[in-house]
């Protein structure tokens, strides 16, 4: 009998190229994603060496950071209309499809392949951007790449890269009602630390996993990189199968079928063993809210924000204490009372039509308070269109919502959407760094539900008891 | 890229753990469409106050540490974004070597391939050397082929590197070159996939 394997080192062996000694492997790369911001210097080094795309028919680009969402075809910022005119020349000058502004199939890159099927289990996706771990839901090994590396794909379709440590996150029990995949990732991230993945590729397994739909664990895959692993991954199953059956890129008809049973094959046997494994209780987590500047930073909704005396080490006390200060937060105070002035639902953490419905329950009928300004974000035209169609813009907007276009928008602020200095934002984006939705702007991350409840309120609620009373 | 064997360089310590690459390189400067020119953003918004006067409280603003190649950090520097401008500026800066306990993964990667040293420490040893850099001129040698680094007060350390990133930053290798001489393995893989 075969020594049982795990996904990741099934698909590893998949994709070895070539093997020698005092090398890493030569990887073959099935799907590599390209977008605006971290590519014109790689299609740049392909022209001044004289070099082409190998496999155009491999390599998918869309326009997403710089992407304006209020007017999408009026781009005040002309470095940003350079890069992307930049994009739209390169890829007709090297063959490459792109999804430019314009296009139906235009949306985050992180949305977009997973719904044109171009995502799928067992593939190696590589994208120039660190959230390219979402595709790992699919039971796809996917990374995020620098430049240097976009280069080397588009002109080799490989990369050299050392085998992994694997690192199984054992997700034990299923989540409590009104806790979410959000809150799930983020108290992974909260218990083992912002680099307890660095070194590692994660598989996450356990009940509360198998019970989540492919878009909840887009949204557990997204952020294995805020806990250090460059990807993320999920064994396929039913679930896997059912969302991509019937998707533009996948094989039809019988085709399917076998491709589905191939896809089943890949997730880890029985008895296999990987590196570390970690474990949490998804029955105990509770809705989440960071309240510093890493994602690690965050705590349930029903308690306080930590005091630098919580640690005994010097660098962490630091830490904290310069948190603290650029928050605008005091040690001890409830999580609650912090009153809010932004909210925003999007990203490719939290965009999807899921993500999107669910907000709405929460809104459904009421008004966002007077205080705050709350705008909404689909995460591409498809999901835009497919909202629209249920009437959700509606229910935004006659809660006092923008309904906007597609983009990262208020994610990274690469756009004209930005947070000004000092102000506060409830955000469902994934990175709550110093600067990182404005100069000065204060992140908090949150799921949906929890952005939703807050735009309501104007400060921070237990999403779980909102839902069941009227508003005060 | 330019071959690294030895290099002697003025320190300057950042002592912050978990520096994100959003610190390293604000967003605001990642529309550029050219490799270069990155430097003058680096660390901006701890550099530059709002009205984009310096920060004197800034290490790399104060005069002692001005032409310094060599930046100590925390554990898990350039946490975050793929961004590979955030190498670019800390090279266009004139770093060449980081040394700190830890590192992420995208960002050490994205070193290697600008003929950036990032040297992996135990946290006593860049505590000492962000102590030893408190006083004026501080320098450290960084020996790659030896996998050594050490002052002239005596402190010295070794330090582990793959064989792959070291062969590479000693010898400035155009990696695209030298994977394009295994086309027929590729071609190979390729066809018997098809």
């Amino acid at each position: 009998m075969q020594t049982p394997k795990n996904i990741i080192q099934k698909i590893w062996e998949q994709h070895v190229v070539h093997q020698e000694e005092g090398k890493p492997d030569l990887l073959y790369i099935d799907l590599h994603l390209v977008h605006e911001v971290t590519s014109p210097q790689a299609f740049e080094g392909l022209r001044m060496n004289g070099r082409k795309v190998r496999r155009p028919d491999l390599t998918y680009a869309t326009m997403d950071h710089n992407v304006p969402t209020r007017e999408r075809h009026i781009i005040n910022d002309p470095i940003s209309k350079k890069q992307m005119d930049t994009l739209k020349q390169n890829c007709q000058e090297f063959g490459v499809t792109l999804a430019d502004i314009n296009h139906p199939d235009n949306g985050i890159v992180h949305v977009i392949g997973p719904e044109l099927g171009l995502t799928q289990p067992g593939k190696t996706i590589v994208c120039g951007d660190s959230h390219t771990s979402t595709h790992g839901a699919f039971g796809a090994l996917a990374f995020g790449i620098g430049t240097s590396e976009v280069e080397h794909v588009l002109a080799t379709q490989t990369l050299w890269q050392a085998p992994p440590k694997t690192l199984n996150v054992k997700v034990n029990d299923k989540l409590g009602t009104g806790v979410t995949a959000k809150d799930l990732i983020l108290a992974i991230i909260g218990k083992f630390g912002v680099k307890f993945g660095t070194g590692y590729v994660i598989e996450y397994t356990g009940e509360a996993i198998r019970d989540m739909s492919m878009e909840e664990r887009m949204t557990v895959c997204n952020m294995s990189i805020e806990g250090g692993a460059r990807a993320g991954l999920i064994s396929p199953d039913e679930t896997t199968v059912e969302y991509l059956r019937g998707r533009r890129h996948v094989p039809q008809g019988e085709a399917f079928e076998e491709a589905a049973a191939r896809w089943k094959a890949l997730a880890t046997d029985e008895g296999a063993v990987y590196d570390t494994v970690v474990e949490i209780d998804a029955a105990e987590v509770e809705p989440q809210v960071t309240w510093g500047t890493n994602p690690g930073m965050c705590i349930p909704v029903t308690a306080n924000v930590p005091s630098p005396d919580s640690t005994d080490k010097a660098s962490e006390k630091d830490e904290i204490q310069r948190a603290l200060e650029y928050m605008g937060l005091e040690a001890g105070q409830p999580i609650s009372s912090v009153k809010i002035d932004h909210v925003f639902i999007g990203s490719c953490t939290n965009s999807r039509l899921s993500d999107l419905r669910k907000a709405a329950e929460v809104i459904r009928g009421k008004q966002v308070d007077p205080s705050v300004t709350a705008i909404v974000v689909p995460g591409s035209f498809s999901v835009k269109l497919a909202a629209e169609k249920e009437g959700l813009d509606q229910v935004f907007k006659e809660a006092g919502f923008e309904w906007r276009d597609a983009g990262c928008s208020m994610c990274l602020g690469m756009n004209d959407d930005i947070i000004p200095s000092g102000e506060r934002c409830a955000s469902t984006s994934n990175r709550n760094f110093e600067g990182r939705q404005g100069k000065g702007a204060r992140t908090h991350l949150v799921s949906p539900e929890m952005a939703a409840a807050a735009a309501i309120a104007g400060h921070f609620v237990d999403v779980r008891k909102f839902t069941a009373q009227e508003v005060m | 890229m330019e071959p690294l064997r030895i290099h002697q360089g003025l320190v300057c310590p950042l002592d912050r753990t978990n520096v994100d690459t959003d610190q390293i390189i604000p967003k605001q400067f990642l529309k550029r469409i050219e490799r270069s020119g990155f430097g003058q953003f680096l660390f901006y918004n701890w550099r530059f106050d709002d009205d984009g006067n310096p920060n004197p409280e800034f290490p790399l603003n104060a005069p002692q540490y001005k032409g310094a190649s060599i930046l100590v950090a925390g554990e898990n520097f350039g946490c975050g974004s793929s961004r590979e401008h955030a190498p670019w500026a800390v090279q266009d800066f004139g770093f060449k070597v980081i040394i700190a306990p830890s590192y992420a993964d995208i960002f050490k990667n994205n070193c290697v391939k600008n003929g950036i040293l990032a040297i992996q420490a135990s946290e006593e040893q860049v505590q000492t050397i962000i102590e030893k850099a408190q006083s004026e001129g501080y320098s450290l040698t960084v020996n790659l082929e030896d996998q050594v680094v050490s002052d002239n007060e005596g402190f010295s350390f070794t330090f582990d590197i793959a064989p792959y990133p070291k062969e590479m930053l000693l010898n400035g290798w155009d990696e695209i070159g030298v994977t394009l001489t295994y086309e027929d393995k590729i071609k190979e893989y390729e066809l018997a996939r098809a």
